[in-house]
């Protein structure tokens, strides 16, 4: 019986103060992988050796380059943000207000390409010039050899970054109008409104905090797009902070680190610049949340057929196109061959899936990375999304802000963190993790922690408290509450999150292009390299792959996802 | 002419039928409830006429216009028909004089005449110093009067009402009854009011329609409601009604009957066309009977069940008939005092013959 007591005190200690014990496992979790490295970021660039240069900082940034650099960022993101914004929001209200045809499976076409890896988005653009290209080939609309890229040019960044993000916006919006009262809109019509002026009078102002929100992602995805501005941008000469980061890094490497660390922190400076002009733009729009019906769809009468065939020719135009012409690149022997019964081949598909031993692994360890970030991030979530959304306090809404915050920031943000953090040997191993694999699972754990936590939030929202508290009553533990309690109704969210992390981080460029080495390689950044040593055919067969394998995660979860709790799956309708 | 005409009116939601051959004429300025429990179709009703739904078959028609059929739909904007909603419906991004206009501009009048018409609205709902407001910094009853404002400043001749007291306290709903039966009178406008509460309609409206499961069971005044109810549904439903068997139902003349009720013979009110009946349903309220002092008149005998204090009255559930299995329920005056398994003597002072369906009065 003596043996027994210390262990029975450890067990009663355990159950009296789990919550505190999971409070601070959480508070280790997010400050060490998300508050510290930040913080080592803000060390490094602002007082590298240990006091504070003004004048080094100076110099830095006062650099021509870094001055091009930083106006063509800016501009690049706020032109593309605004795109992405008069896009998005006009298929929102096309899609949830209106009467057009076959809504569900445009609604699908049209969130698919924010589900395909930029840089596979990029790579397909380019391709839709070339003479491979089903569509534009054999209309002889293919570039002649020697004539510039249109899309290698500040526009062309423009244009792909506002096509990438429109989808943000769409989802944003189409959430806002879910959320509108219908009787708003039929005390319009009663009054004698027809489609047009409700859209314009009573919608559109009371759906601005949406259009707003959805801008601000737009914004932070944009001007953190490491895949379109790179793959664009660096060809065509209009260099981003991004890709001057990314260039220094491969120039110089981790010597430059003070450096980079100094442009990581200005573009940060801009995204988070950019969310608080967007919130405050937002901010005056009295919007009420309302449990009542959707709203009515308008008719569009007349011009029915002819929204719906635009809508379509849109989809067309920004989907089937490019992906189409990187289907034609990749079935052909050499880049700038015509598609035709002579050219085409499997040769690249054979070399991307069982040949090359580069994409082999790098896919192997993508996998692995992926599948282990799941694992981590969806208990750590469920634990942050009680707290967060049972128990409250200021404790729990500074972690929430910090992993976000890892989350707005650009990837390549936190890549350039992580390598400061983890460069120096760590105090029990001996050795330091950069150049490992484990400095990529870091990054990822900090960097999709909130993409995890968003959809677990909605399901502990519909989950009524009660039902907890009465089982505190019993006398369950935190442990076994959550497992028993709260995890049966969270059941749905948690394949919703597992499914968009899994998406998220197996094609994934921004994060770990600076991360990876030649002993740590991931499938994401794969595709610029092939790119960049010429063999473009085959990058178009990785992306092809890439595209399959997203399509195919995407119908899967239709399939198996009805239980799911309405709009935790952005492509269903 | 009357100012909503519906005929043969059915509407389903997939597989379930809402509305079931509906058909109501209502006159022109005429104040109309239509009463039911929830989930029987009213607000589908208002629905169909304010030209938010579509309608399988039948047919509505607004002012000797049809804006309604299977295969004739009038756009709710060109109906020309106020609604006030249930939760008010203010567009909270604009100001109260902002929502009031709102009609007006978009049917295109001037500027300066818009703006006395809503000034001149506002007024009569006595919220002319509200006008630079946001519908968020208004209270419940505030809120209601500036929709009624809506409908004032539109000079809507059909104002649709769904439910507007459903969510307000019990002292608002009194001031704003009378708020509704001032617009009534000033408006002249034909109103069609939605409600579950019995009270709310009889009080307001010149006629009511009580629903059920879709279709409409009786439309009549409030006092022919409450005192001749067309169906069992109706008489239990508006005013507490008891509905119980009676025998040997015999129409004597004058719209009276005698049947023996509990093995009393007694006299009932009855339709003009009221037959001969071995048996048949009457209907009486609690107030319809009466305590008797002497155990010889004509009456029942009966034990208390419980008996309850209502304040004005002692509410008593009695338990009457030869195997004391029949259920009463009776007021008492106030200064008295029943205790449960006491012994009493009631008798019935009026009743009603509920009429068999091959009788009953078309409406």
């Amino acid at each position: 019986m003596q043996t027994k007591r210390p262990l029975r005190a450890l067990r009663t200690f355990l159950r009296t103060q789990d919550e505190r014990i999971v409070m601070l496992l959480l508070i280790l979790f997010v400050g060490i992988l998300s508050i510290a490295p930040l913080a080592r970021l803000g060390y490094a660039a602002l007082i590298p050796d240990g006091g504070f240069d003004a004048a080094r900082i100076l110099r830095t940034l006062a650099g021509g380059r870094v001055i091009d650099a930083t106006l063509n960022t800016i501009w690049i993101s706020v032109s593309a943000t605004a795109l992405a914004t008069v896009i998005g929001t006009a298929a929102a209200l096309l899609a949830g207000l209106t009467d057009m045809r076959a809504r569900t499976l445009w609604v699908f076409g049209f969130v698919l390409p924010l589900m395909i890896p930029p840089q596979v988005t990029a790579l397909a653009w380019l391709q839709a010039f070339s003479p491979a290209s089903p569509l534009l080939g054999p209309l002889g609309l293919s570039l002649t050899p020697g004539t510039r890229h249109p899309l290698y040019s500040a526009g062309g960044i423009v244009f792909l970054l506002g096509l990438y993000n429109a989808p943000l916006v769409f989802l944003s919006v189409r959430a806002s109008l879910y959320r509108l009262p219908a009787p708003l809109i039929e005390a319009a019509r009663s009054a004698g409104a027809r489609p047009l002026p409700v859209t314009r009078d009573i919608v559109l102002p009371l759906i601005r905090g949406g259009i707003f929100a959805g801008a601000a992602l737009a914004f932070v995805s944009s001007i953190g797009n490491f895949g379109i501005q790179a793959m664009l941008g660096i060809p065509a000469r209009v260099p981003t902070l991004i890709t001057l980061i990314y260039r220094q890094m491969n120039s110089y490497g981790p010597s430059a680190l003070n450096d980079m660390a100094l442009l990581a922190l200005l573009l940060a400076g801009l995204t988070v610049m950019g969310m608080a002009v967007t919130a405050w733009l937002g901010k005056r729009g009295d919007q009420r949340v309302d449990n009542s019906s959707r709203p009515p769809r308008l008719s569009l009468g007349a011009w029915r057929a002819p929204v719906t065939l635009l809508a379509w020719g849109y989809l067309a135009l920004c989907l089937i196109l490019p992906l189409t012409a990187l289907l034609g690149s990749a079935l052909v022997r050499g880049y700038g061959q015509p598609l035709n019964a002579e050219t085409i081949t499997f040769q690249n598909f054979a070399n991307a899936l069982f040949r090359h031993e580069g994409i082999r692994d790098a896919f192997l360890t993508s996998l692995w990375l992926t599948l282990a970030a799941v694992a981590v991030l969806i208990p750590v979530s469920v634990a942050l999304g009680y707290v967060l959304s049972w128990r409250r306090g200021w404790l729990a809404r500074g972690l929430m802000l910090a992993s976000e915050l890892a989350y707005a920031l650009p990837g390549i943000i936190i890549g350039v963190a992580m390598i400061l953090f983890f460069l120096r040997p760590l105090p029990l191993i001996g050795t330091g993790l950069y150049g490992t694999v484990w400095v990529i699972l870091a990054a990822y754990l900090s960097n999709f922690l909130a993409l995890t936590l968003r959809p677990i939030l909605g399901g502990y929202a519909q989950i009524d408290r009660v039902l907890d508290e009465a089982a505190q009553l019993t006398g369950a533990s935190l442990f076994a509450r959550l497992r028993d309690i709260a995890l049966p109704g969270l059941a749905p969210s948690v394949m919703a999150s597992a499914v968009l992390v899994f998406m998220t981080a197996i094609n994934e460029i921004q994060v770990s292009v600076l991360l990876v080495t030649s002993r740590a390689q991931t499938i994401g950044p794969m595709i610029i390299f092939l790119e960049e040593a010429g063999s473009s055919t085959l990058a178009a067969a990785v992306g092809c792959l890439m595209v399959a394998l997203v399509l195919i995660l995407m119908l899967a979860s239709l399939i198996f996802g009805r239980r799911l709790p309405p709009g935790v799956l952005p492509w269903r309708d | 002419m009357s100012a909503i005409d519906i005929a043969c009116l059915d509407k389903s939601f997939g597989q379930t039928q809402v509305l079931h051959q509906v058909a109501l004429s209502i006159g022109s300025g005429e104040f109309v409830s239509v009463l039911g429990p929830s989930g029987c179709g009213k607000t589908t009703l208002l629905r169909c006429i304010a030209g938010f739904e579509r309608i399988d078959s039948g047919r509505i028609s607004v002012d000797g216009h049809l804006v309604s059929s299977p295969d004739h739909h009038l756009p709710p904007e060109q109906r020309g028909i106020g609604v006030v909603f249930q939760n008010y419906a203010l567009w909270p991004h604009m100001t109260v004089a902002q929502n009031v206009a709102y009609g007006l501009k978009i049917a295109g009048m001037p500027r300066r005449e818009r703006e006395a018409r809503t000034a001149h609205a506002l007024d009569l709902v006595e919220l002319g110093g509200f006008a630079g407001r946001r519908p968020a910094d208004l209270s419940g009853g505030q809120r209601q009067r500036v929709a009624l404002a809506r409908c004032l400043a539109m000079e809507s001749r059909i104002v649709l009402l769904d439910e507007p007291l459903a969510n307000l306290d019990v002292h608002l709903r009194g001031a704003l009854e009378a708020e509704f039966a001032n617009f009534h009178a000033r408006s002249g406008a034909t109103m069609f009011y939605i409600t579950h509460d019995q009270a709310e309609a009889l009080a307001l409206a010149d006629r009511v329609a009580v629903m059920d499961h879709g279709c409409i069971v009786q439309f009549d005044r409030p006092d022919a409601l409450f005192r001749q109810p067309a169906t069992e549904t109706v008489a239990g439903f508006i005013g507490e009604g008891r509905v119980i068997e009676a025998e040997h139902i015999q129409p004597i003349g004058n719209g009276h009957a005698s049947a023996s009720l509990l093995g009393q013979s007694v006299r009932l009110r009855c339709a003009p066309d009221q037959r001969g009946q071995r048996s048949g349903k009457i209907s009486f309220h609690p107030g319809d009977l009466e305590l008797l002092a002497e155990d010889a008149a004509p009456g029942f005998d009966a034990h208390v069940t419980r008996a309850t204090y209502r304040g004005a009255y002692l509410r008593a559930e009695l338990m009457a008939g030869p195997s004391g299995s029949v259920p009463l329920s009776l007021n008492v005056a106030a200064p008295a005092s029943l205790t449960p398994g006491q012994r009493v003597r009631v008798g019935l002072r009026d009743g009603w013959v509920i009429p068999v369906p091959a009788a009953r009065a078309q409406f």
